[in-house]
């Protein structure tokens, strides 16, 4: 019993971080088609973010409040950089953007390589998160249950958005039909980078998130990235529901296979897994249906 | 179209426009000056032009030439800078949000004219203006329905709706009444002219029964070019009209 809820609590987080990074290629790959392979690295930057905020602030109690914020602004303005140089000219080509931001993807490892160095770096978890919670006779990381928090607020948060302002009634309108939405006077370019900023900037708040479970590298957005992909995929592209429940049944799942046998024989359990699910219902988990005539 | 017809009120002036794909030439030379308080009818063989000529004026495809409205140059904008001066357009395949409910789809033909700090905003209540075209298109009683449910005239009316909710001046549909029952139809036609009285309206359409009942002004196109402008009967009495577009309708077989 103990080690099934502890299978389960640390697939959640595991899942969160997930999470964080797959909500945010939902919005980009369902609105505008853009496959995004430079995701991860956004996700990169938010935890090397979180490295500088704490050796600025060394140690203070706020270095971490503080980098969650700036490693959103910090993964918005790269999303909506990309955006703005390069992606804005390839809309529905999809396949183009896939090696365009691969390239994109490369050269921000380099430069974090070239900044950082190559080795991992740490960041020391502030104190306030550090310690046990016991739940169910099972000791808890503070640090965990912190993530799980925090990506079950971005995603509350998003749908809140999405539900209740205008903003949200724009880019719904926009993914669901962007010639209507423009002949209804909304400029689509501008909520695209809206969406772009928001989405990315959840990858910079996943990556801030990633350096509580464990160290930074040049490359820590290469394990996340194609992850990230098959939650999307398997969750029904553009389905925000549907990336919450893969999400959470990939990571719980990949935690468990990871405790019956080792990591990497997880890794194959669970891609095989996804083919043999993609074969049932290869449009995902969600899909849109109706009795549209188009 | 005599120039004392002009008076102060609205109006869309287009003046040869052209549109081409490649080497083919989708609209040669268009001329066609659209006055408010009347139902114009564009109609033509396929391929005539007739959408292309709607697209090219929402900014969905790219026209060369001139086409203001209300004094404003619509060729070259982006097509929500042109739904914001007050031209709005519907498709041919019934284009609503089907996902969201009418009120929701009507909720969002009003988002520009909402002020930009309520962007982040929760709202509640149905607005006035959202009533009204509800009631004008005749889907009060479906508020709630998701639009992917609604039959497919009843799409075409809400696409209607919320070029209402939008306060669209001018109102370019494309077939709207491709594919409804004949009641359907007939609500259409007159729904058409009880908005029609303060805006403009155009309408392409195949159906010339429902033309040659509905329409104030009817404009021929064919192969790009505008063949006879006028009153139903003035097209009918039309020898070219006839031989290229009606004789095609009336013998089934292509003029040679």
């Amino acid at each position: 019993m103990e080690t099934v809820v502890a299978q389960v609590f640390t697939g959640l987080s595991s899942a969160s971080v997930l999470l964080l990074v797959a909500i945010g290629l939902t919005l980009t790959f369902g609105q505008m088609g853009v496959i995004n392979m430079a995701h991860g690295e956004f996700l990169m930057a938010g935890s090397y973010t979180a490295f500088v905020t704490a050796s600025i602030l060394r140690g203070s109690a706020l270095s971490l409040p503080v980098a969650l914020v700036v490693g959103f602004l910090i993964g918005g303005l790269l999303g909506i950089a990309l955006e703005a140089t390069i992606l804005r000219w390839m809309y529905d080509r999809p396949l183009d953007t896939l090696l365009v931001t691969f390239g994109v993807g490369l050269i921000l490892q380099q430069l974090a390589r070239d900044i950082f160095g190559a080795p991992a770096k740490e960041v020391s978890t502030p104190t306030w998160l550090s310690g046990t919670v016991p739940i169910l006779g099972y000791g808890f990381p503070v640090t965990r249950l912190f993530i799980i928090a925090l990506s079950a607020l971005c995603v509350a948060g998003l749908f809140a958005m999405l539900r209740l302002t205008d903003l949200g009634r724009r880019i719904r309108a926009t993914v669901a039909n962007r010639d209507l939405a423009e002949s209804l006077g909304i400029s689509t370019r501008r909520t695209d980078r809206t969406t772009f900023f928001i989405g990315s900037g959840l990858a910079g708040v996943a990556g801030v998130a990633l350096t509580l479970l464990g160290s930074t590298g040049p490359t820590v957005g290469t394990s996340y990235i194609v992850e990230a992909f098959l939650v999307v995929v398997v969750g029904g592209i553009g389905q925000l529901k549907g990336t919450i429940l893969a999400a959470l049944g990939i990571g719980i799942g990949r935690s468990f296979l990871e405790s019956w046998t080792s990591g990497s024989m997880a890794q194959v359990l669970m891609l095989l897994a996804i083919v043999a699910f993609l074969q049932i219902r290869p449009q995902g988990i969600f899909t849109t249906t109706t009795r549209s005539l188009a | 179209m005599t120039a004392e017809l002009i008076r102060t009120d609205d109006y869309l002036e287009v003046r040869d426009l052209r549109v081409s794909f490649g080497d083919f030439v989708a609209v040669d030379g268009v001329a066609l000056t659209l006055l408010q308080g009347q139902v114009h009818f564009l109609v033509g063989p396929n391929g005539a032009g007739k959408t292309t000529v709607i697209d090219a004026l929402t900014g969905l495809a790219r026209g060369q030439g001139v086409a203001t409205f209300d004094g404003e140059d619509l060729l070259g904008r982006s097509s929500h800078a042109i739904a914001r001066l007050g031209v709005g357009r519907t498709f041919q395949t019934a284009t609503v949000f089907n996902d969201l409910t009418v009120l929701q789809n009507l909720d969002i033909a009003g988002l520009r004219h909402r002020r930009r700090r309520s962007l982040w905003r929760a709202r509640h209540g149905i607005p006035d203006a959202v009533a009204e075209a509800a009631e004008a298109v005749g889907l009060s009683h479906l508020l709630d329905r998701p639009a992917g449910v609604l039959s497919h005239g009843q799409k075409q009316w809400l696409e209607i709706g919320m070029l209402l909710v939008q306060d669209a001046r001018v109102l370019l549909l494309d077939e709207p009444v491709a594919g409804m029952s004949a009641q359907e139809r007939d609500a259409t036609g007159e729904l058409l002219h009880r908005i029609g009285r303060e805006r403009t309206i155009v309408v392409v359409e195949h159906d010339m029964e429902f033309v040659r009942r509905y329409a104030d002004v009817v404009t021929v196109l064919h192969a790009g070019r505008v063949l006879a402008s006028g009153s139903m009967e003035q097209i009918r009495a039309n020898p070219e009209v006839q031989r290229v577009y009606l004789g095609d309708h009336a013998e089934g077989v292509s003029n040679a």
